[in-house]
């Protein structure tokens, strides 16, 4: 089982970026993607910037991919868009159609990453002849959902020729919007937002008036209030064809997380196995995803 | 422009053919499409009853199979498909790339529209969907701002259509899970956000109502406050220090007041949500659209907006106020 960390959902200045993927390449992760994936005003690192510290990142010897935007809707974002596509090395994640199809027409291969609704193997096939060789399991669909669509796609005879990736530990990316509601809390325009998504490195959390944990906001962007963690489905991942776990940063040192993860796939005892019932794991079992399912947790794998 | 009205049932149907529908969208009796509720759509017969209705009145009928069809149903969706097909719909509306694969494919004659919820908001997603499927029109999603309609109005391959009035989805249609993160359902699984089995209503001690989603406090009113549905984007709940609606108030779209530029823009169809709503409010508000359509027609230069449509408009919007929406920037 292979190790990605997804690309950083949040807004976090230039320096702070590098020295995070700095960190990252004597880390045990196989995969990494980078870029903006959320708001087109952030600009801490321009294209050129992410592509360098991509090549960068390649050089450590791990593999980088440039994810794209997820809600693309000026032509702005579209020239943005073709020059992550024009990079020539790096593969990029499509997080909105028009990424696949600038990769298609390129001749590319490419990964169909959240935003991309894949929810069952035709899809999945179309997707597959179009350049995508590797997909992100949606985040609300349950383990029984990707166990069929596997079996369909095997069935179709093509499901050894993409890669089955599955969002494993992190904030859930739940949806994105017109509005910026990190700007909204401070009451500020979207147009002169001052980049207070800034001031939030792990997201702005929204309670209800109980208190409870519901959401995260960042930006445009809703995010679950809870980390999900499915570190104790591992063998079961395993076990139907899946080729990589996904890790989305929460906070600037991931270290622990990574570690975890990599030593509890290689059958070590970890506090990261022990800790798995703190987190929400709903979705994995077909039930609300902010949900906590009791699970067996044979590790093992 | 064609005004494109909702029709959850016969009667709304009749009522937004009556008023001056162009085209009325309705959906088959599942989880095929975004609006699954109990005991609204058409099964076979009640749909061929809407057809012939709509039909001998020159009014076009577009099906709606736009959820996200997983392996376990995927036989619910091709025969929805079918059925469409079947029926010879004017228009098949649907978003699942598998679905619009199978209808390109099966029923080559069948003319496809892009739903909302396949979430294509630029030039590039729009061909996507255009080469591979053939889609001849794709409906916006309520995301974009007026100058980025307009910039997508020259680029697009297709015919584009956007929604005028009726509930705001504030999300990116299609691409919002917070429905199935509290209670295992949304509008791309099961064709419904905030489903009526997860909502508690729950009188107060103090004489006020609770709203509740799967447990979930959406919102607490105050004795004699109107409380609406707990849609779970529209609750109030606690941010940075403060209580309130933190994502929306509840309100609807109206873009009446955008209708001239529209118009200009070469937008091919005006849609009016609402599948859900009574054929009352279908009627109400399709008489106001149509109105309003054919006085841009007749005086497109000098188009003005008469206070008893925005009175009947109002009247019909979610806490009674209206909103240009993301259309608008500062809204965003």
């Amino acid at each position: 089982m292979k190790i990605s960390l997804g690309c950083v959902p949040f807004y976090w200045p230039a320096d702070t970026l590098k020295t995070f993927y700095q960190d990252i390449s004597s880390l045990p992760v196989d995969i990494v993607y980078l870029g903006e994936s959320v708001c087109s005003k952030r600009r801490e690192l321009s294209t050129a910037e992410w592509i360098e510290l991509g090549q960068e990142i390649a050089r450590s010897g791990k593999q980088a991919v440039l994810s794209s935007l997820a809600l693309i809707e000026a032509r702005s974002e579209l020239t943005t868009l073709k020059r992550l596509c024009d990079n020539g090395e790096m593969m990029v994640e499509a997080n909105d159609m028009a990424a696949a199809e600038m990769m298609h027409e390129r001749g590319l291969p490419f990964v169909a990453g959240n935003g991309i609704n894949i929810y069952n193997a035709s899809t999945l096939r179309v997707l597959h002849r179009q350049g995508m060789v590797r997909w992100l399991f949606p985040v609300e669909l349950s383990a029984q959902c990707l166990a069929d669509i596997l079996r369909d796609a095997q069935d179709m005879g093509f499901a050894n020729q993409v890669e089955t990736e599955v969002l494993s530990y992190g904030h859930l990316g739940l949806a994105y919007s017109a509005r910026c509601f990190t700007a909204r809390a401070h009451l500020l325009p979207k147009d002169r937002c001052k980049f207070i998504c800034k001031d939030y490195p792990e997201g702005l959390p929204l309670t209800t008036q109980e208190d409870q944990e519901l959401f995260t906001l960042n930006g445009i962007q809703v995010m679950s209030g809870e980390i999900c963690n499915l570190l104790p489905e591992a063998q079961a991942m395993h076990d139907m064809g899946v080729d990589i776990m996904r890790i989305t940063p929460t906070t600037m040192d991931m270290a622990d997380v990574i570690n975890g993860f990599r030593d509890a796939l290689d059958g070590k005892t970890t506090a990261m196995k022990q800790a798995a019932n703190a987190f929400s794991n709903g979705y994995w079992y077909g039930k609300p995803g902010m949900d906590h399912v009791q699970t067996p947790a044979s590790l093992d794998v | 422009m064609e005004l494109v009205c909702p029709a959850g049932n016969l009667p709304s149907l009749k009522a937004a053919v009556d008023n001056g529908a162009d085209a009325v969208y309705i959906g088959f009796r599942d989880d095929t499409n975004a609006r699954h509720f109990a005991g609204l759509n058409f099964n076979d017969k009640k749909a061929h009853k809407a057809l012939d209705y709509a039909r001998d009145r020159d009014v076009r009928i577009f099906v709606a199979v736009n959820t996200f069809a997983q392996p376990a149903g995927w036989e619910r969706w091709t025969r929805a498909v079918d059925l469409a097909a079947d029926l010879r719909v004017d228009a098949l509306i649907a978003a699942d790339i598998g679905v619009l694969g199978y209808a390109a494919e099966t029923h080559p004659e069948l003319n496809l529209h892009l739903s909302v919820q396949a979430s294509a908001t630029n030039a590039r997603a729009l061909n996507f969907y255009f080469d591979n499927f053939g889609i001849r029109r794709a409906v916006l999603p309520r995301v974009l701002s007026l100058p980025q309609v307009r910039a997508l109005a020259e680029d697009s391959p297709v015919d584009l259509e956007v929604f005028g009035f009726g509930s705001l989805c504030i999300m990116a249609e299609g691409r919002c899970y917070l429905s199935s993160y509290l209670t295992g359902q949304s509008p791309n699984t099961f064709g419904a956000c905030s489903p009526a089995s997860a909502v508690r209503w729950e009188d107060t001690a103090d004489g006020g109502l609770e709203t509740r989603l799967n447990g979930v406090l959406i919102n607490r009113h105050a004795a004699g406050c109107n409380a609406g549905y707990p849609t779970l984007c529209k609750g109030r709940f606690n941010v940075a220090g403060q209580t309130g609606h933190a994502l929306e108030e509840p309100t609807s779209l109206n873009t009446l007041e955008l209708l001239p530029e529209l118009r200009q823009l070469g937008i091919g169809a005006i849609k009016i949500e609402g599948r859900q709503r009574s054929p009352a409010y279908v009627a109400q508000v399709v008489h106001v659209w149509r109105q309003a359509m054919d006085a841009l027609e007749q005086n497109p230069e000098h188009f003005t907006i008469q206070s008893e449509w925005s009175k009947v408009l109002a009247a019909a919007s979610e806490g009674s106020q209206t909103t240009l929406g993301a259309y608008s920037r500062p809204w965003q």
